[in-house]
This record gives structure tokens, C-alpha cells and sequence, in this order.
């Protein structure tokens, strides 16, 4: 039998539904693959195994009695533990939610259970998704499957190391500034991030309000049009949840599979590449740009010249609305609760222990300088003129855009780079972010398809950005371009990941 | 521009009731003093006829109707409470007036 | 708590050598069905925390929308408050770290409230008007429910723990804000008194509210500073809180005219900060003193989008704006035709309702009023009742009203029918027939008494035929007497004419 573990979730949903294989097969044989290669990679910080297997006997006996079901149903998932699941525990990679079991699930994880996938646990990831390597988890590091010493990329390391190490074959993360994109490009996988108020946030643990988006994690563009497809779509219970229905994303990717891009303009990012970006990563960046070529798209280069002043823009926002977002972590309700050591244990300052114990170094310093950012007397110089910078990169999309249907640029300036590496030095940590900050701050879609490996061997990915709610036109080029990749390449990059050594 | 220096960091980490140690306190200094000097470069180019945006979407009265939904059972609502009695959420003494 | 003694200067000296200025912040808890950003039911006096959703306890991941409705209530409120309503708000997030505030922020309006620049004529109670600016009028969600316990009490201060029950948190509040009230001069502990009234009487008569101020429906916060003439600047003030009825509403402004007072005569400066409002020893004392000022952070609540009332919709929401309260009065007064005292005493006794009903059932105003403020006034009066809670209903008095026009009783007889109908008896004309207090309407038993009382005093009758209509009186009491009150004495003056006149 094939190794199920390795099927796309298009081809395991197409073999579910002919009978050939029960969901059951399928769900524990991506379990027997977690426990395998777990000791290395670290993907997860909670394996629901039963539940799991509940739900894909249900979902076998429900196809058995010819009950009609969702394309996906019965094919297993992880969920980045930044989203609320009824009856899992949900940290959010942080030592103050160390146990929480939430009351209610997340819109999009009711979605999910209702089309019957199987749901394997909850993956890693940077303490409440601030950081870009998953080095900040209070739980440990993840590996990235290419090379266990480097980082699988972050906040969403866990999701897109599950999914690289074959241990699942769709996850769920969230993008805040690249933390979907940037980890499907260090590990060799796709990732999308919808279009702001695509996917309804209600239960995802808010970083920023207006900067996170949840989205697919997955080995395939098609995989992930289908997840998107699943998840997205008005939620009455989020505010910012766009009322319209999704354009046809599915439809978009297989279009674009047959490699035609003629008609479409492509617009390169002057100010994405340069400086900063490693040549392997800027020499993937050309020959695909080659290839679009080829497929007949149009190449025309345009300029975003506000795009310099995303990143500071992005750091003064997002730990601005993540400062009110996180005080609710206090003691007193839910979660780690800490005495002061000495003195009265009043209200006060029972939450300044127990904020002190349960926030790591990088949520304290996002919290300290959004709390500044935000304190009378700086409101204008800083957030103020960040929530401005934010106009001005609109309004270079949308320039950019009169003259092209899609952007693109690196989706990260390096490969994943070792573990440690840049741990002192938080500053080189948010360079990181600099090519995916900017569709953040203005609410468009983007997406990071892998295109190749650098000098050094390790994955390169390339993004594609579009106007917002034209979440398809990225599914239509990247499905394009990882058709006549994969063409080249004879099978798709991960085939050249090194086999992970199955622990015990 | 401001630096931002060690005792301002004391208290805004106790507006934000973080306790720090003074280790933290020193190296917490350092490193957001060199974030803010490099985000600040935003008032550069944030000028008055520039608006602010604070949605990405431009959307307007999302309303909902007031009609009811089944509240949380108690028992969920307090499930995570660190201390309850009496089907409250028992917390330490507020020392500060209402 | 300190108890050292406090300098009070009397209040009407205080208010000589001082002009005092006040503003008043009211907060409503709107009565909708719902909380303000979730469809947890809004509800009262309930088990603890069995109305609560992940939005009103503030759990991880949890979002707000927009309860429609009190959207509706607050522009209905700003609309009555003669205010201009936003064309455009947005809602904002007030930092503040305290347990009964479940996301340790609470979402507000700052600078963008939904209704400004408004007003309100408060009427006092010897009917002078006098207008209130109202600065603005915003949404707002409540928080939940502090217990302390330990402390001997129950106040915070020495308490070993608090038990919080979040019902509350979530439920809609509309805070209103004055501009500081000036020219109330000694008058101004009144003033606010009023005010609070007159917006609690508006809230009701919106159906925006309950507004019952002892249930903490209405709650008010009082302002107030001092400056030695209207011509100097603004003074230092303090907030007094915990102010329950509006009663105390008045009490808190006349104690803090008097001890601010005492402060400046004494060359001090009146500390600003918050005090608290003491019911049982009318006094207010200072609240702890903040380690850090309040910096609340504001900032543009991003799980929200903006609230743009359509004019359309405004002019909507105007129209079905029910006639508010002092319009309704006025109005009444002139329809019933009385004058401006009386129409107070009618107010301040609380029976417009009664008096337009017992129009309604058919009575004459001047005779509903009659009656109300009158005999029944005086019978709620001595068993110390509301006139409301008298066993009698307006449609009763319309119908006794009724029997006195028609002849069928008259006044002495109605009043005993009155007794009769708050005796519990009945409906007055199951009264009349059961005491058998009706005017005698036959000839036949009059001219009987009339021919007794003539036969016994028969000077009487000499008198009369010899011109002198004094004596009638005399007979006509006679008859009445004798009739136990229930003949006509009209009737009863031309019989005995009638009889004379026969020789």
C-alpha cells in the first residue's frame, strides 16, 4: 500500500472517497508517523490521538451509509495551538495558558469538524505567534525536517514542520506578518495567508486584531485552495469578517495546473529583493521569474516605495494591539496564576507575578514597547504615525496594482537559518519579516509556494501577493508555477528532504 | 527622538503589571531602546494630510440582532478558574478604591 | 480609614463666599435583551455567572459585535438630549487592568462618541427652567460584579479576597456627560438632583431603560469645584461616587460645597480625586490615591468596525421618539387648564398619570384633579401610601364623578361613597346602592319631611311668606337631616316654595 502519509490531501480525499483506503487507515498512519519522527521534529505540543480516531470512524461510517460528505472529510489535520479547540488543551506556545482547556471552539474549527477531519493535535509555535524561527515557545523548539539544527521558520514553525515531515497532510496557521508564508518557505511547503476577513478569527488567540489571518498550511497549491475553501467565508461572530462569498479558489488552482499565465502581469517589488536577501534565494527568485515568463505571463517591475517603512510601521502596531489583546492573561480568570514570593498577594500584584512568570522574553518586550508605544504623549508620534505608514502602503498596492495582477517577490530573505542564531539579536530576528510585513499591514492575500533549493540546499520560496479579495489570482499563478517546477523537477521539492530518522 | 531609558521601562512594564527582574530590566532596556530608535523613523513620512488606518477593510455598521443565544454553562465558564467559591471567580484582595 | 475630624463651612455661607460649578456623568444600563458585544441574555439578580459567553468573560479568542438595538437606544437617548448624532464613530479600548474588567480593557467611545453638543431643560421645583449643556453621550459595555469579603464592611479596603460574577460584564451602558454647569449658584445641589431625575424620567419614557437608580440601573457621578466669583477660572474638582438616589445626589453636592469650602477658607488647595459617597454618614472620603495617573491607552478598537447612522435612519429612529416628559406636561397643563402651581402640585405628587385617566374614563380635569389632590391626597397622606397604591382606579373616580353631574349623589354622599369604594365595597354604584346613597329623587318623601318640618315650626313659615328667605336654610337643613343627606337641596328649596306659595 502507499505510504498514505505521503498523498496529498487531494489524492487521500480522491482514495477516501473510492473506498480504497477508511479514514481510519489513513489517520493512523499519519499517528504512527508523528510518533515516529516526533523526538526529532517537535512539531506538536498535544497529539489527540482519540479523538482523532473517533472522528474518523464516524466519518468512515457515515461515508458506509452513503451519507454525503465534505471533499476533505476524513482526511486528518493539525491546528496551530493558537486556536481555540473545545476539549484540547490551547496554549498559544505559552507557559500562562499551560493547561487551559477551552469551553468553546474557533468558527473555523467547528468548520472543520463539521466536514469530518480527523483532527491529530495542536503544533508549536512562537509564544503567542510573536517570533519567526518558533524559538520562543515556552515548549520547546521545532526542527525543521530539512535539517534538524535550523529552524522550521515561525510563528507557525510547529504547522509547516508537520506538514514538511509528513505528519500530517493539511495544517492550519495564522499570518500576523509572514508567519504562515515565511515557514512554508524554509520548510519546503505551501502557505497562504487570505485576504484580511476571509477567514473569520473568532477563536484565534488575537496577536493583532487587524493584522492576523488564519490560513492553510500544505504540501500543494491545491491543498490549500481546498482547506481555504473549508475555512473561509462570513462569520457573524467576527466583525471583520467579510460578508461576500469566496471567489472560486479551487477552480483558480486547477487552472492555473495547466501552466498557461498568458494575460496575466506580473509585478516584481523593487524594494522586496536586494539588500539583505541571500543570492540563492534571489537566484530561485529569477528563474522563476523565468518560468512565469515562459507560461506567458507578462513581467513588468514596479516600485512600492513606502514598503522601507513596513517593518517599523509592523513593529509599532502590531505590539501596540497585542499590549491590550494579551492583558487579559492576568490570573485571574483562567490560566497560570503566581503569588508574588514575598509581601501581600493582592489583585495587583498576583498579575504582575504571574505575567512576570508566564510571558517569555519576546512576548515582555512586545508588551512593554506596544504599552509605550501607545502611552500618553507617544499615541501620535508612534502608533498614530504607524496606523499612517499603513495608508501610505495601500496606497502603493494599489498603485502597483493598476499595473499588474499580482506581485511577487522572495518570500524570505534567507533560508532557515540554525537554531540560536539570531536569538540575541531581536532586531535581525524581524528582518525576517520584511517581504511578507507589508500584505499584513494592507489586508491583501499572499501566498509562498516552494521554488527551489539555495547553494546551501536548503528551501527557497516564492510569494505572491494580490489586490484583496482576489485570493484566487494567487491559487491561479502558484498552482502555475509549481506545475512547471515540480515539471522540471520531476516530483515535488520536498522528494529531496532527507529521510527523517524514525525514533523509537 | 527619546531613548528609552531604564526607569521609563520600569514603568511602563508596571502600567502593563509585568514584574521584571533587574537583569530583564537592564537587557529589556537595551534592546527596546534600539527597536524604538529604528521604528520611529515612521513619523518621517507620517505627516498631517496623511490619514490614519486602522481597518484594513473598509467595512461599517456590522450589527447584530438582540436576540439571545444559550449563555456558557456555569461549569464551562469556571472550568479554568484558578479559584472559585460560590460560582464566582475567587481573586486576591483589590487594593484600589472602585 | 481616617477619622480625622473634617472642617465644614455651613452651606449657605459657603455658597455666599463661593460659586460652585458641577458636572455630572450618568451612566444607563440600556434594557435591551442582549449584552452589548454578544448574545449572552442581559439579565438581573441571577445565579453568578450563569450569563456569560467568551466575549462578555473575556476568554482567549473571543470577538464583539454590535448589539443593533442598543445602537438604536443610544441615538434615541442623544436624540432626547437634543444632541447631534455622529455621522461617523468608532468604538475605542479604555486600558485598564482591574478583575471586574474580564479583557482587562474595556471597549468605549473616546473622541469619536455617537451623540455631542446637546441639551437639557431641567425644570425645578418652583418651575424655573434651567438648561443643562450636554457635551456628548457614548456607547459603553458594564463590568462585572465585585464582592469583598474579609474586610468588616465589605468594602475593598481590608478585604482578604474578592468573588467576581460576571453577568454584568457586557451589559450596554450610555454615558452622558455635562459640560460644567455653571449660574446654578446655591442652587446647583438642586440642580443636579434634577438633572438626574429628568433624565431618569426620559430613559423611561424612551423604553430605553428600566432606570431605576436603586437597582443601579442609573448611576451618577457628581463633579464639583469651587472659584471665588463666576468670573474666575475653573477650580480644582473632585468626582464623588458611589451617589445611589437623588436624594444623595444633592446631599454629595451640598457636603462638597461645604468641605471644599473649609479647605480654601483654611488656604489649602482642594486635592483632585476621586471620593466616595458615604449614604448612612453623609459625608464623602477620599479613595485611594493612584500610584500611576490613569493612562488609559485609548486606541481605535480594531475588532470593531465604524458606526455610521445613516441619516435616513436617524430621522427614523426621531420619528418614533414618544412625547418626552416636560413637553407631556406642559401640554396636559394646558389641555386641563391649570395653572402653573397647580400643575407643579400634581407633578410633584406623581399623579398625572391618575388625573389623564380619570379624564379618560369621563371626568372633567378640574374635577379628577379635585378629587386626586384633594379627599385621596389626604387619605395617602395618613395611611402613608402612594396616591397610586390607593385601593381605587382612576376608571372609579370617573365613574363617581359621573354619579355626582347626573344628580344621583351629590358631594357630602360622594365622599361617603369614596369610603366606601377604599373600604374595598365595590365599584361606586354597587356603593350608592348598597348604602342606599342616593339623592332622593321623588317628590314624595320630601314634601313629606318638608310639610314635618313646617308643621313643627310653624314661625318658620310666617317668616318665608312674609318675604324672608332666610329661614329656608333652616327647613332645608331640616329636610336634609332628616333625608340623612340624600336629598337635592335645590329640589328641596322649590318644594318648600312650592308649599308656601300654596298657602
Amino acid at each position: 500500500m502507499t505510504d498514505l502519509t505521503r498523498l496529498s490531501a487531494a489524492d487521500l480525499a480522491d482514495k477516501l472517497a473510492a473506498g480504497d483506503v477508511s479514514s481510519v487507515e489513513a489517520t493512523q498512519a499519519h499517528l504512527d508517523r508523528i510518533a515516529a519522527v516526533e523526538p526529532a521534529v517537535h512539531a506538536f505540543l498535544h497529539v489527540s490521538a482519540d479523538e482523532a480516531l473517533a472522528t474518523a470512524r464516524d466519518v468512515d461510517a457515515r461515508r458506509a451509509a452513503g451519507e454525503e460528505l465534505h471533499t476533505l472529510a476524513g482526511v486528518p489535520i493539525a491546528v496551530k495551538d493558537i486556536i481555540v479547540t473545545k476539549g484540547l488543551p490551547t496554549t498559544a506556545g505559552s507557559r500562562i495558558l499551560e493547561g487551559w482547556v477551552p469551553p468553546y471552539d474557533a468558527t473555523l474549527v467547528s468548520r472543520i469538524k463539521d466536514a469530518g477531519l480527523p483532527i491529530l493535535g495542536k503544533t508549536n509555535m512562537d509564544e503567542f505567534a510573536m517570533g519567526s524561527s518558533t524559538e520562543h515557545s515556552a515548549y520547546g523548539n521545532t526542527h525543521n525536517p530539512w535539517d534538524l539544527d535550523r529552524i522550521p521558520g515561525g510563528s507557525g514553525g510547529g504547522s509547516a514542520a508537520a506538514v514538511a515531515a509528513y505528519e500530517a497532510p493539511l495544517a492550519i496557521g495564522t499570518d500576523t506578518g509572514g508567519s504562515i508564508r515565511q515557514p512554508g518557505a524554509v520548510t519546503g511547503t505551501v502557505g497562504v495567508k487570505p485576504t484580511y476577513g476571509s477567514v473569520s478569527r473568532y477563536g484565534l488567540i488575537a496577536l493583532a486584531s487587524s493584522l492576523d489571518q488564519a490560513g492553510p498550511v500544505t504540501r500543494t497549491v491545491l491543498d490549500s485552495a481546498l482547506l481555504h475553501e473549508l475555512i473561509g467565508g462570513h462569520d457573524p461572530r467576527d466583525s471583520t469578517s467579510i460578508d461576500e462569498p469566496l471567489p472560486g479558489l479551487v477552480a483558480a488552482a486547477r487552472q492555473g495546473a495547466t501552466g498557461d499565465l498568458a494575460g496575466v502581469r506580473v509585478g516584481v517589488v523593487r524594494e522586496l529583493q536586494g539588500e539583505g536577501y541571500q543570492p540563492g534565494v534571489l537566484a530561485r527568485f529569477e528563474e522563476s521569474l523565468d518560468l512565469l515568463r515562459q507560461a506567458g505571463a507578462e513581467i513588468v517591475e514596479v516600485s512600492c516605495p513606502h514598503f522601507g517603512y513596513a517593518l517599523g510601521a509592523y513593529y509599532l502596531i502590531l505590539p501596540s494591539e497585542a499590549s491590550s489583546n494579551l492583558a487579559k492573561f492576568d490570573g485571574m480568570r483562567f490560566g497560570l496564576r503566581v503569588e508574588p514570593e514575598d509581601g501581600p498577594a493582592t489583585a495587583e500584584r498576583v498579575m504582575g507575578a504571574t505575567r512576570g512568570a508566564g510571558f517569555g522574553d519576546e512576548v515582555k518586550r512586545r508588551i512593554i514597547l506596544g504599552t509605550y508605544a501607545l502611552s500618553a504623549g507617544y499615541y501620535d508620534a508612534y502608533y498614530g504615525s504607524a496606523q499612517k505608514v499603513r495608508t501610505l502602503i495601500q496606497r502603493d498596492f494599489a498603485a502597483a496594482f493598476e499595473q499588474a495582477d499580482v506581485l511577487v517577490s522572495p518570500t524570505a530573505p534567507t533560508t532557515a537559518f540554525k537554531l540560536g542564531e539570531k536569538l540575541d539579536d531581536p532586531l535581525a530576528m524581524y528582518l525576517n519579516d520584511v517581504a511578507t510585513i507589508p500584505a499584513n499591514l494592507a489586508g491583501v492575500p499572499g501566498l509562498s509556494v516552494p521554488n527551489g533549493l539555495s547553494d546551501d540546499g536548503l528551501p527557497v520560496g516564492f510569494q505572491v501577493l494580490a489586490p484583496a479579495k482576489a485570493d484566487d489570482r494567487l491559487y491561479r499563478v502558484g498552482a502555475a508555477l509549481e506545475a512547471l517546477l515540480e515539471a522540471q523537477w520531476g516530483g515535488p521539492l520536498l522528494d529531496r528532504a532527507p529521510e527523517l530518522e524514525v525514533g523509537k | 527622538m527619546s531613548t528609552l531609558s531604564r526607569d521609563e521601562v520600569a514603568r511602563v512594564a508596571a502600567l502593563a503589571r509585568i514584574d521584571l527582574t533587574p537583569t530583564e530590566l537592564d537587557r529589556l532596556a537595551g534592546e527596546l531602546d534600539v527597536i524604538v530608535e529604528s521604528v520611529a523613523r515612521v513619523s518621517e513620512v507620517a505627516t498631517p494630510d496623511v490619514p490614519a488606518t486602522s481597518h484594513p477593510l473598509p467595512l461599517t455598521n456590522v450589527f447584530r440582532a438582540d436576540v439571545p443565544e444559550p449563555p456558557l454553562p456555569v461549569a464551562d465558564a469556571l472550568a479554568g478558574a484558578p479559584a472559585t467559591q460560590d460560582g464566582k471567580f475567587l481573586v486576591p484582595q483589590i487594593m484600589e478604591e472602585d | 480609614m481616617s477619622t480625622q475630624t473634617v472642617d465644614l463651612v455651613d452651606y449657605d455661607e459657603a455658597v455666599r463666599r463661593y460659586d460652585p460649578v458641577i458636572g455630572i456623568e450618568v451612566h444607563v444600563e440600556l434594557g435591551t435583551a442582549t449584552k452589548m458585544f454578544c448574545p449572552a441574555p442581559a439579565v438581573f439578580g441571577e445565579e453568578p455567572n450563569t450569563s456569560v459567553s467568551p466575549v462578555s468573560l473575556g476568554l482567549p479568542g473571543a470577538l464583539p459585535v454590535v448589539n443593533g438595538t442598543a445602537v438604536e437606544y443610544a441615538i434615541r437617548i442623544g436624540l432626547a438630549l437634543n444632541c447631534q448624532i455622529a455621522e461617523s464613530c468608532r468604538f475605542a479600548r479604555k486600558n485598564y487592568f482591574y478583575p471586574d474588567v474580564p479583557k482587562n480593557f474595556q471597549t468605549s467611545q473616546y473622541d469619536e462618541p455617537i451623540a455631542f453638543d446637546g441639551y437639557l431643560d431641567v425644570e425645578l421645583d418652583d418651575g424655573e427652567i434651567f438648561r443643562v449643556q450636554i457635551e456628548r453621550a457614548h456607547m459603553e459595555e458594564d463590568a462585572g460584579k465585585n464582592t469583598h469579603v474579609g474586610g468588616s464592611t465589605g468594602r475593598i479596603q481590608g478585604a482578604e479576597y474578592s468573588l467576581v460574577d460576571y453577568n454584568r460584564a457586557g451589559i450596554p451602558l450610555v454615558e452622558i456627560v455635562t459640560r460644567p454647569i455653571e449660574g446654578a449658584g446655591e442652587r446647583a445641589p438642586e440642580v443636579a438632583r434634577a438633572y438626574v431625575q429628568t433624565l431618569r424620567d426620559i430613559f423611561r419614557a424612551l423604553g430605553v431603560s428600566e432606570a431605576r437608580m436603586e437597582r443601579g440601573n442609573v448611576r451618577a457621578d457628581v463633579n464639583l469645584s469651587l472659584r471665588p466669583t463666576p468670573e474666575s477660572v475653573l477650580g480644582t474638582r473632585t468626582e464623588t461616587k458611589n451617589v445611589n438616589s437623588f436624594r444623595s445626589v444633592e446631599r454629595a453636592v451640598r457636603y462638597e460645597v461645604s468641605r471644599q469650602a473649609a479647605v480654601l477658607d483654611a488656604g489649602d488647595t482642594v486635592t483632585q480625586e476621586t471620593r466616595h459617597w458615604h449614604e448612612d454618614t453623609g459625608i464623602t472620603t477620599a479613595g485611594r490615591v493612584k500610584s500611576d495617573a490613569e493612562d488609559y491607552r485609548y486606541f481605535p478598537e480594531p475588532d470593531l468596525v465604524p458606526v455610521n447612522p445613516s441619516r435616513e435612519w436617524v430621522e427614523e429612529i426621531r420619528a418614533t421618539l414618544p412625547e418626552l416628559p416636560a413637553a407631556r406636561r406642559r401640554r396636559l397643563q394646558g389641555v386641563w387648564g391649570f395653572a402653573d402651581a397647580e400643575m407643579r402640585d400634581v407633578v410633584n405628587a406623581g399623579a398625572i398619570e391618575l388625573i389623564e385617566a380619570t379624564v379618560a374614563a369621563g371626568a372633567s380635569p378640574a374635577a379628577a384633579r379635585k378629587w386626586w389632590m384633594g379627599e385621596l391626597a389626604r387619605t395617602a397622606k395618613t395611611q402613608e401610601v402612594e396616591l397610586g397604591d390607593l385601593p381605587i382606579t382612576p376608571a372609579q373616580i370617573g365613574q363617581l364623578q359621573a354619579l355626582v353631574d347626573s344628580g344621583r349623589i351629590n358631594d357630602k354622599l360622594a365622599r361617603q361613597v369614596l369610603e366606601g369604594v377604599l373600604a374595598g365595597e365595590g365599584d361606586p354604584e354597587q356603593v350608592v346602592v348598597a348604602r342606599g346613597l342616593e339623592v332622593v329623587s321623588d317628590d314624595g318623601p320630601l314634601l313629606e319631611a318638608i310639610d314635618a318640618t313646617l308643621a313643627a315650626q310653624p314661625d318658620l313659615a310666617e317668616k318665608i311668606r312674609s318675604g324672608n328667605q332666610g329661614p329656608i336654610g333652616a327647613i332645608i337643613g331640616a329636610v336634609m337631616k332628616a333625608t340623612r343627606g340624600q336629598a337635592d337641596a335645590g329640589r328641596v328649596r322649590e318644594l318648600v316654595l312650592e308649599r308656601l306659595s300654596e298657602g
